[in-house]
């Protein structure tokens, strides 16, 4: 490293001498590690966060490295080290949820200069200053989708297959039908929990029950889409995304889907680390949060399929969610057992922190979290 | 060196050593897997030619990565720490002539085990904690294999088949205790049992980076080596692997043999499950289920079962998973490529254990 840095900077010092100006040199560069649990291109979690990468990477003063299919284990913690080690990285994104407790603690506090990004939001009062978390309100494009997804619908049967019955699906679930029922009151959801992150064999098999049950719309939240977006098509039925762009695997039945946007999110970090603010000086915010409107995720372009009536719902939904007027969580809100989870007169804004907690299905959802 | 001696002889489960051994066994024992490492890293460097990265430049990636210095090591010894220990609960099953891949579920169970003391007995001194985990770890899995030996002996349940299934039902059992009775309310996102207190943690080894998992496989390994190859119990385990019918006309207790053997099979599983969340993970979720067992099962069978060679491979696979991050960053290779070197590496020294004897210039000549 030594050596390295020697050249680097002997270097860079030639470079400066030669044009004797020199604003953006290797020195200056920002250099940046990123950690995937999953493969890059799986069209899913893993995906949208390495397209965020490839945004960065494009800024001539980040210079940005990878590695995927990283378990969290101690191989994340490996993984880190060596970026820091070996690629001097200074800014790092590990960006599995369970990668946090305890790795990426861990880490830093062997590493007070490095600055840790992690998606999910979870940093707090006492945990290392020099760890940050960000997270989207993408539960606002699943709105949009539930809508274009309800209308494009002839059953009005739509179908969700997600992972786990913890609060962030259980909030995509919720305001996907809250959506969807919001232009057409009789739509129900029917939920299947796979039980884990990437099951392909069981989300084939739930994909295909769920349409042997009526259901002519199909959307997810599992890391990776794909198995149900291509299923789906060859069965013939629509689609809503989720995570990155699917429609290249369903170009006739993909409807719409609700993405995430990090390279927006990513550009911003390199920006604050590049201008020199830094997480330790409090300078960049501990904690980032934003919905469509802050740019975190956007809505896929529509699909062929999508009538102009979805159209111009949709649109409309989603420009109250960019002026923000748009309320999401406004009483009365009933859950599937009758129970009311929101009493008429309370709503709850994108950012309120009982939303974090949500541990029920809305009315017209079928199914329940405890499976 | 004897001991790779001992390790060729293994191959045929013959119940007794050999009382000479000639130099020319000692050295196909050795050319042989050398040469089988070569021939796989041959074939992986076309592929990586295929891949657009030069080969060279990669087999320079994987010994800086892997073996390179100290720092790199570590990375090594960190990986091969939990996969040895899995290892261990095919390979001493398997010199009964049980073929046992519950693993996995050896090792989750093993690390409910320590959470149910470990986060429940939170006042325990730090030795005391440790140990406590350290047994629970190894009686859940430890029971929990022996279940695989019960049914295989008593009820003649195939094993294969039932130590896998042990596998899916220790992994739910797993998900229902983390979102249902162990469910710590805090971990909302990521439903996680009660973590042990931080003070009861399972260390590193001074001066490295290396959890205490390392010394509890090493110590494993090196007494299943003794265990099976020099005391009459052990000989006893492999006369039974050799032939089970002339086992029991002998009148050997094949019943308390063989339950005993699946006991220590799944205790050290479940020891590596007690490491993982003692020394990694602070409480129990689903980042244990991570393929560590059936990384095991693949040592088991690449070590021939023995103790020792179980110890080498474990290094071995724990350096070929070190060099995957290095060959992403600096050759740019996908991050299948390790599964592919894996895979190849072990698929050769598999085929390599069919060449033992049949070059004539490693044969004995006749006197």
């Amino acid at each position: 490293m030594k050596i390295s840095n020697l050249i680097q900077t002997a270097a860079t010092v030639a470079v400066m001498a030669a044009f004797a100006v020199g604003p953006a040199t290797a020195a200056d560069k920002v250099s940046m590690g990123f950690i995937y649990v999953g493969p890059k291109d799986d069209y899913g979690y893993n995906q949208a966060h390495s397209e965020g990468c490839a945004g960065v990477q494009k800024l001539d003063w980040v210079s940005a490295v990878e590695e995927a299919s990283v378990p969290e284990t101690t191989a994340v913690e490996e993984a880190m080290r060596d970026m820091i080690e070996q690629n001097g990285a200074t800014v790092l994104f590990p960006t599995s949820f369970g990668y946090f407790n305890p790795h990426i603690l861990k880490l830093a506090k062997e590493y007070p200069k490095v600055q840790f990004f992690h998606c999910g939001g979870m940093w707090h009062d006492g945990l290392p200053v020099n760890v940050g978390s960000y997270f989207g309100y993408i539960d606002e494009a699943e709105y949009v989708a539930g809508i274009v997804a309800a209308e494009s619908s002839k059953s009005k049967k739509l179908g969700f297959i997600a992972a786990k019955p913890i609060p962030q699906v259980l909030r995509n679930i919720n305001s996907y039908t809250l959506g969807a029922r919001s232009v057409a009151p009789a739509a129900t959801v029917q939920v299947i929990f796979t039980g884990d992150w990437s099951l392909p064999v069981k989300e084939a098999e739930s994909a295909n029950s769920l349409i042997d049950q009526g259901v002519d719309v199909l959307t997810c939240h599992v890391d990776s889409p794909k198995v149900i977006v291509t299923t789906a098509e060859q069965r013939g039925i629509m689609c809503t995304g989720y995570h990155a762009n699917q429609s290249v695997l369903a170009p006739k039945g993909y409807l719409t889907g609700a993405e995430w946007n990090w390279s927006k999110v990513y550009m911003d970090y390199a920006d604050w680390v590049h201008s020199g603010k830094s997480l330790m000086d409090g300078t960049i915010p501990h904690l980032i949060r934003g919905g469509l409107k802050e740019g975190f995720c956007k809505v896929s372009p529509y699909g062929p399929l999508v009538s102009d009536q979805a159209r111009s719902d949709a649109d409309a939904a989603k420009a109250k969610f960019m002026d923000g007027t748009m309320v999401i969580y406004k009483g009365p809100i009933k859950d599937n057992t009758g129970k009311v989870v929101i009493p008429d007169g309370t709503e709850f804004k994108q950012r309120d922190i009982e939303l974090e907690k949500m541990n029920y299905l809305v009315e017209g959802v079928l199914g329940s979290t405890g499976s | 060196m004897s001991t790779i001696a001992t390790l060729a002889t293994t191959a045929n489960p013959a119940p007794a050593e050999p009382v000479s051994r000639n130099w020319r066994v000692l050295v196909e024992s050795v050319v042989i897997p050398v040469g089988a490492i070569l021939a796989a890293l041959v074939v992986f460097g076309v592929f990586c030619g295929l891949a657009g990265a030069s080969p060279f430049s990669v087999y320079h990636s994987i010994y800086r990565a892997a073996f390179g210095n100290w720092y790199a090591f570590q990375n090594t010894l960190v990986r091969a720490a939990p996969i040895m220990l899995c290892a261990l609960c095919t390979a001493l099953p398997m010199r009964l002539g049980l073929v046992v891949i519950g693993n996995e579920g050896a090792l989750v169970m093993g690390g409910l085990g320590t959470v149910l003391v470990g986060a429940n007995w939170v006042t325990a001194p730090h030795y005391v904690a440790l140990t406590a985990m350290a047994l629970a770890g190894m009686a859940m899995g430890g029971l929990w294999i022996m279940a695989v030996g019960a049914m295989k002996l008593y009820r003649g349940v195939n094993e294969v088949i039932s130590s896998l299934l042990m596998n899916y039902i220790a992994i739910a059992i797993l998900n229902h205790l983390v979102n249902g009775p162990m469910h710590d309310p805090s971990s909302l996102n990521k439903p996680s049992s009660y973590p042990i207190p931080d003070a009861n943690l399972l260390g590193n080894i001074p001066g490295s980076r290396v959890h205490f998992g390392l010394i509890y496989g090493i110590v494993a390994c090196l007494i299943t080596w003794v265990l099976i190859e020099h005391t009459s119990f052990g000989f006893k385990v492999r006369m039974i692997g050799g032939n089970l019918r002339a086992a029991r006309i002998a009148g050997l207790a094949v019943g308390k043999i063989s339950l005993t053997v699946c006991f220590l099979g799944g205790a050290a599983a479940g020891l590596a499950g007690m490491a993982e969340v003692a020394a990694v993970q602070g409480s129990a979720n689903e980042s244990l289920v991570t393929g560590y067992g059936y990384a095991g099962i693949l040592v088991a069978f690449v070590g021939r079962q023995h103790g020792l060679g179980v110890l080498l491979v474990s290094i071995l696979l724990g350096g070929i998973l070190a060099s995957g991050g290095m060959l992403q960053r600096v050759n740019h290779l996908s991050d299948a490529t390790v599964l592919v070197f894996e895979g190849m590496v072990f698929l050769v020294i598999l085929y390599s254990e069919s060449l033992y004897g049949r070059f004539r210039i490693f044969q004995e000549k006749a006197a």
